[in-house]
C-alpha cells in the first residue's frame, strides 16, 4: 500500500494506492483527476520544470523558460544542466521553442516572456 | 503621457490593476495604469513557476505568462501605462476628483487629475525584523521574494546552503527553486502547527527534495560573524515559548524569510482612507469602495490572496464597480460585515443589501466539515457546509440578494 496527496488542485487529497491484481485500486481521492494523478505518480511521476535560461541581450540577461508539459523527474537534473548551459538567441516571443523535443522524449521547452 | 486628464487613474500594473484597468478601458473610460516597475505584470513577473491561471484562464501558466496575457488585455481594451512612474502623492479636491503627483526619470514631476482612483499596490513582505528574530546580523538574510527576484530575473545565487523561515507559498516555491538551482535547503521550519502555504506545494516542493518542514518550530537565533553560519531552532512548549533544551543548530550559509505578507498602504493612508486591522489593507464596501468615496482597493493590496487568478477576479469585479461610480449608479441601503468566531476577517465589511454579494472569508482553524453561519441580531439567517477548511485557503460565499436584513456578523462552526 502507498500513500500519497494529490497535487491536482488546492484541496490535497490524502489518496492511498493498493496493488489489486495488474493496477492500483486508489481510494480518497475526491475527484477524478485523484486517481489519475496517483496511477501517473505511481508508474511515471512527471513536473513541469520553470528555469531561467541566459540570453545573448546584455539587457535581459536571462528570460524565463517551461516544459511545455510535465517532464519525467528523472530527466529533470540533466535537462536543468542544459538548460543553465545553453544560451538563448533573441529576439524570442512568448511561446517559442528553445529546445525541441528533449532526448526524443516529445516534450519541449518554451520561452514564457518577450524579449 | 498624452493627457494629464483620466476616468480613472490606476496605482499598479500587477494582476489587479491589469484586470480592473481591463473593465474600465472596455467600458469608454480614459484608464491610466501607472507603474514605478519598467514592465507591467507586478510580481508576476519573478514568478516563473508554474500554477497560475487554471481557474481565470482555464490553463497552466506561469507568472510572466500570465502577466502577458493580462497585460496583452488591458492594452487591446485602450488602457494607458505611465511605467518607471512612482505616484508620489494622491490628494482629493473638494469636487470629490483627484490630484495625483507622478514622479518619473522622464518626464520629472507631473500631475494628473482623476474622477476616480484604483488602489492597486499589491503587498511588501514582513522581513525579519517584523518577526524580531534575535541573533548576529551577517549577510545573507533575504526575503524569500528578493532571493526569488535576484535568481529568476537577475540569475544571481543568493548562496550555498539555505534555511528557510516560514512555510508561505513563496518560502516552499522558493525551496524548489533553490534545489533546481543547485542549492542545498536543509529545513524548512514553521512556527504554527500546520503549513501556511498551500498543500501540494508542500508536496511538490518540499516532499518531492526530501526537505524536512518542522511544524511547531522557532527560530531562536541567526549567528555568523560576515555570513550566516548557523540558525538555531526550538520546538513551542504546549504554551508556545521555545523550548530552549530541545534547541538544535542547522549550517547554513543563508536564510530566507516567508513570513507573510503586509498591504503596501502607504499612498491610501495620504488619502486617509479607513484601514481594517485585521487585513492590514483598506475597508471597502460590496462596490470595493474605500471608506473615500471614488477611492476604490482591490487584489492583494486590500487583503492577502492565495491564487492569483483571485486576485484578477476580483479586481474584474472592482473594475465594474468604478464604472458604475462613473456613471453615478448609486449602492443603496448599506449593512455592516464582521467576522465573528473562527475568521480572521470578512470582506467586504459593509454590504448592499439588495445586491448579492461575495463574501471572503479567512479561516483561522483546520477542519473539514464546518458551517459558515450569517448571524443577524443573534439568529442565524444564512449558512453554508463547507467540507475543507485551512488557513492557507480563503473561503468564498456567494449570499444571495435581500437575504441578510441587518449588520451581520459571520461564525465558522467546527462539526
Amino acid at each position: 500500500m502507498r500513500e500519497l496527496i494529490c497535487i491536482s488542485c488546492p484541496q490535497g487529497c490524502r489518496l492511498t494506492a493498493e496493488i489489486s491484481g495488474d493496477s492500483w485500486l486508489i481510494t480518497g481521492n475526491r475527484c477524478p483527476r485523484g486517481e489519475a494523478y496517483a496511477k501517473q505518480e505511481l508508474t511515471d511521476p512527471r513536473r513541469v520544470v520553470t528555469a531561467v535560461m541566459p540570453t545573448d541581450d546584455p539587457a535581459h540577461p536571462f528570460i524565463a523558460v517551461r516544459t511545455d508539459a510535465p517532464c519525467p523527474k528523472a530527466m529533470i537534473p540533466g535537462l536543468l544542466n542544459k538548460l543553465y548551459r545553453t544560451v538563448v538567441k533573441t529576439p524570442v516571443k512568448n511561446g517559442d521553442f528553445v529546445i525541441k523535443n528533449i532526448d526524443n522524449s516529445e516534450i519541449s521547452v518554451i520561452v514564457t516572456e518577450n524579449i | 503621457m498624452v493627457r494629464l486628464d483620466y476616468d480613472v487613474v490606476i496605482a499598479g500594473a500587477g494582476a489587479a490593476g491589469l484586470a480592473a484597468g481591463t473593465v474600465c478601458a472596455q467600458a469608454g473610460c480614459s484608464t491610466l495604469i501607472v507603474d514605478r516597475e519598467g514592465r507591467t505584470g507586478g510580481i508576476l513577473n519573478q514568478c516563473i513557476h508554474n500554477g497560475f491561471g487554471l481557474r481565470y484562464f482555464k490553463e497552466e501558466l506561469t507568472g510572466p505568462e500570465f502577466a502577458y496575457r493580462m497585460s496583452e488585455k488591458a492594452r487591446h481594451a485602450g488602457a494607458e501605462f505611465a511605467l518607471n512612474s512612482a505616484i508620489t502623492d494622491i490628494k482629493q479636491l473638494e469636487d470629490g476628483t483627484f490630484d495625483i503627483r507622478v514622479l518619473s526619470g522622464k518626464d520629472g514631476v507631473t500631475h494628473l487629475h482623476a474622477r476616480a482612483v484604483m488602489l492597486a499596490m499589491g503587498c511588501r513582505e514582513r522581513n525579519r525584523g517584523a518577526i524580531a528574530t534575535p541573533g548576529e546580523r551577517p549577510a545573507g538574510v533575504f526575503t524569500a521574494g528578493t532571493a526569488q527576484k535576484l535568481l529568476n530575473c537577475e540569475g544571481k545565487l543568493p548562496g550555498k546552503s539555505a534555511v528557510i523561515v516560514g512555510s508561505g507559498d513563496i518560502g516552499l516555491i522558493m525551496a524548489r527553486r533553490l534545489r533546481w538551482s543547485g542549492i542545498e535547503v536543509k529545513a524548512v521550519i514553521e512556527i504554527m502547527p500546520h503549513s501556511a502555504g498551500l498543500t501540494r506545494n508542500v508536496v511538490q516542493c518540499l516532499h518531492d527534495f526530501d526537505i524536512p518542514l518542522y511544524l511547531s518550530t522557532s527560530v531562536i537565533r541567526i549567528d555568523g560573524k560576515e555570513r550566516v553560519e548557523k540558525v538555531v531552532a526550538a520546538p513551542l512548549n504546549s504554551d508556545r515559548t521555545p523550548d530552549t533544551s530541545r534547541a538544535f543548530e542547522i549550517e547554513c550559509d543563508t536564510v530566507l524569510f516567508s513570513v507573510g505578507l503586509i498591504p503596501e498602504m502607504e499612498l491610501a493612508r495620504k488619502l486617509g482612507v479607513k484601514e481594517n486591522p485585521a487585513t492590514g489593507g483598506a475597508e471597502v464596501n460590496s462596490a470595493y469602495s474605500t471608506s473615500v468615496p471614488g477611492v476604490f482597493s482591490a487584489g492583494n493590496v486590500l487583503h492577502v490572496h492565495d491564487l492569483v487568478d483571485f486576485v484578477a477576479e476580483e479586481a474584474e469585479y472592482a473594475g465594474k464597480c468604478i464604472v458604475d461610480y462613473l456613471v453615478g449608479a448609486k449602492t443603496g441601503k448599506e449593512f455592516s460585515s464582521a467576522a465573528g468566531k473562527n475568521l480572521k476577517y470578512a470582506i467586504p465589511n459593509r454590504f448592499a443589501a439588495a445586491k448579492a454579494t461575495r463574501f471572503l472569508f479567512r479561516p483561522t482553524v483546520v477542519t473539514d466539515r464546518a458551517v459558515l453561519k450569517a448571524m443577524v441580531d443573534g439568529k442565524s439567517v444564512w449558512e453554508k457546509k463547507l467540507a475543507f477548511v485551512r488557513p492557507a485557503e480563503m473561503i468564498i460565499a456567494e449570499v444571495a440578494a435581500d437575504t441578510l436584513h441587518g449588520d451581520v456578523t459571520f461564525e465558522l462552526e467546527e462539526l
